[in-house]
């Protein structure tokens, strides 16, 4: 690792005077997974280190909205284990506690956070695929104010994301499935437990009157250099009835958009292979699911 | 560059002055000694390194000595209380829990995690906690069986 400096400011306005500071040189730190592997890795090499654990307010867990139409707000020091036990979470977001526990190891979960994992832009992790389903936003702060915007637009290219020099994200808004929905998020892993997917799918299916679908969101992780959002895709299924003709259309059709890396986890033949059909499963279990969560007539 | 900080360590409290890239599992078996725990893949997969950080487990060799300023570290020489064993230390014993042994104070430290938070869990949690350890030797019965005997449940056979 390079020698480096590191500093604990204990507010966000003194994280935000060290980034302007010291600018490119200076590498947020949340639960330090991501960035201390980097670095030991030395393809990060900061001058200064702004670790942000001693920063008050970055650490809740908090309600949004109102009934159905409300979610949750979570700070982004939240460590994924924390989000996944969070009662409320599994209650109304049972989607959001799934996704994040399928994160890695229990130690890792215990260490890394909502915001750091995000920050991150890796796009094998199993996180923002299920986020850019729900429709989630990110809260980027800085010292000329604070600005929204959509997970999906966060992921700018592989390991890149649109946080600017000077801007730490310091949350996560997470909206409620929309009623009548289902959802699933798959994770192939073929190699051990803990590793990253070989290809993972978060899918969201609302169903409409009998048995049409009125909405469908569909979203890749480790396909490409960000997630993938199929659009293409969910417009052959959305409006149409749920046979399976068209969940196979539909699923056969991410084929196309999904751009794998060879690498030890499969060849990309393989991966866009396993991405139409890890797709077809979530569909399927979606629209599984609106039916056990259909009121009882 | 060095950076004051302050660690209690099982307990005792440590101020020293460390470089700013002393990694935690280096700062616990360099600058103080205590050689428990051990560093094996490096990069957070394998468990070897396992230490509660208030509470919490942590992989140590990943994590910044100095971004861990004033907390509380727990390590496996810090678990025997008045002479005695901590129960999973004693179960991995009763129970062939270990063979080599490189790998065995990450994993009682994470057995240990588990049993604070959850006193009575069932197998698959054993197994689902349990699966970020890595192990060499035993095939992970023998660890399955101390963990489960350290709760208090009945252990499967050791055959």
């Amino acid at each position: 690792m390079n020698d480096f400096e590191f500093h604990s400011p204990s507010s966000l306005e003194e994280a935000f005077e060290l980034l302007d500071r010291y600018g490119d040189d200076a590498r947020v730190m949340a639960g330090g997974t991501g960035v201390v592997l980097q670095m030991k890795q030395r393809l990060s090499q900061p001058g200064h280190v702004v670790g942000l654990r001693k920063v008050p307010g970055l650490n809740s867990i908090g309600l949004t909205g109102n009934g159905s139409a409300g979610g949750i707000e979570v700070g982004a020091m939240v460590t994924h284990r924390t989000l996944e036990n969070d009662p409320t979470v599994v209650q109304i977001l049972p989607m959001v506690a799934a996704t994040y526990h399928h994160v890695a190891t229990p130690r890792i979960r215990s260490m890394a956070t909502v915001g750091g994992g995000l920050v991150h832009g890796d796009p094998n992790e199993d996180p923002p695929p299920t986020l850019i389903a729900l429709g989630a936003l990110v809260v980027l702060t800085s010292s000329s104010g604070r600005r929204e915007m959509p997970v999906e637009e966060l992921f700018v290219d592989y390991y890149e994301t649109d946080v600017q020099p000077g801007e730490i994200l310091t949350s996560v808004t997470i909206p409620q499935q929309p009623p009548g929905s289902g959802s699933a998020y798959l994770k192939f892993l073929p190699r051990t437990a803990d590793d990253y997917a070989t290809v993972s799918v978060a899918a969201i299916v609302t169903r409409g009157n009998g048995n049409t679908c009125s909405d469908v969101k569909i979203v890749l992780g480790a396909v490409g250099m960000t997630p993938v959002h199929a659009t293409q895709a969910e417009s052959l299924l959305r409006g149409q009835t749920l046979t399976p003709e068209n969940i196979a259309a539909c699923a056969s059709a991410v084929k196309e958009v999904v751009d794998p890396l060879d690498d030890f986890r499969g060849s990309a033949e393989y991966k866009r292979d396993m991405a139409e059909v890890f797709t077809r499963r979530a569909i399927e279990q979606a629209i599984q699911q609106t039916l056990e969560n259909r009121p009882a007539a | 560059m060095n950076q004051q900080i302050r660690l209690t360590v099982n307990g005792t409290e440590h101020r020293s002055e460390v470089p700013a890239r002393r990694l935690l599992v280096d700062f616990l078996r360099y600058d103080l000694g205590l050689t428990g725990t051990k560093e094996g893949c490096s990069v957070g997969v394998c468990g070897a390194c396992t230490v509660l950080i208030d509470g919490e487990m942590a992989a140590s060799c990943i994590t910044l000595a100095a971004a861990v300023d004033g907390a509380q570290i727990t390590t496996i020489e810090g678990i025997a209380q008045d002479g005695k064993l901590h129960p999973v230390q004693q179960a991995f014993i009763d129970h062939g829990g270990f063979q080599c042994g490189i790998c065995t104070p990450g994993q009682v430290m994470a057995a240990k995690a588990l049993l604070d938070e959850n006193p009575n869990p069932t197998e698959d949690e054993i197994k689902a906690w349990m699966m970020g350890n890595l192990c060499r030797c035993t095939g992970y019965y023998g660890i399955l069986n101390s963990v489960a005997a350290a709760a208090g449940s009945t252990p499967g056979s050791n055959a």
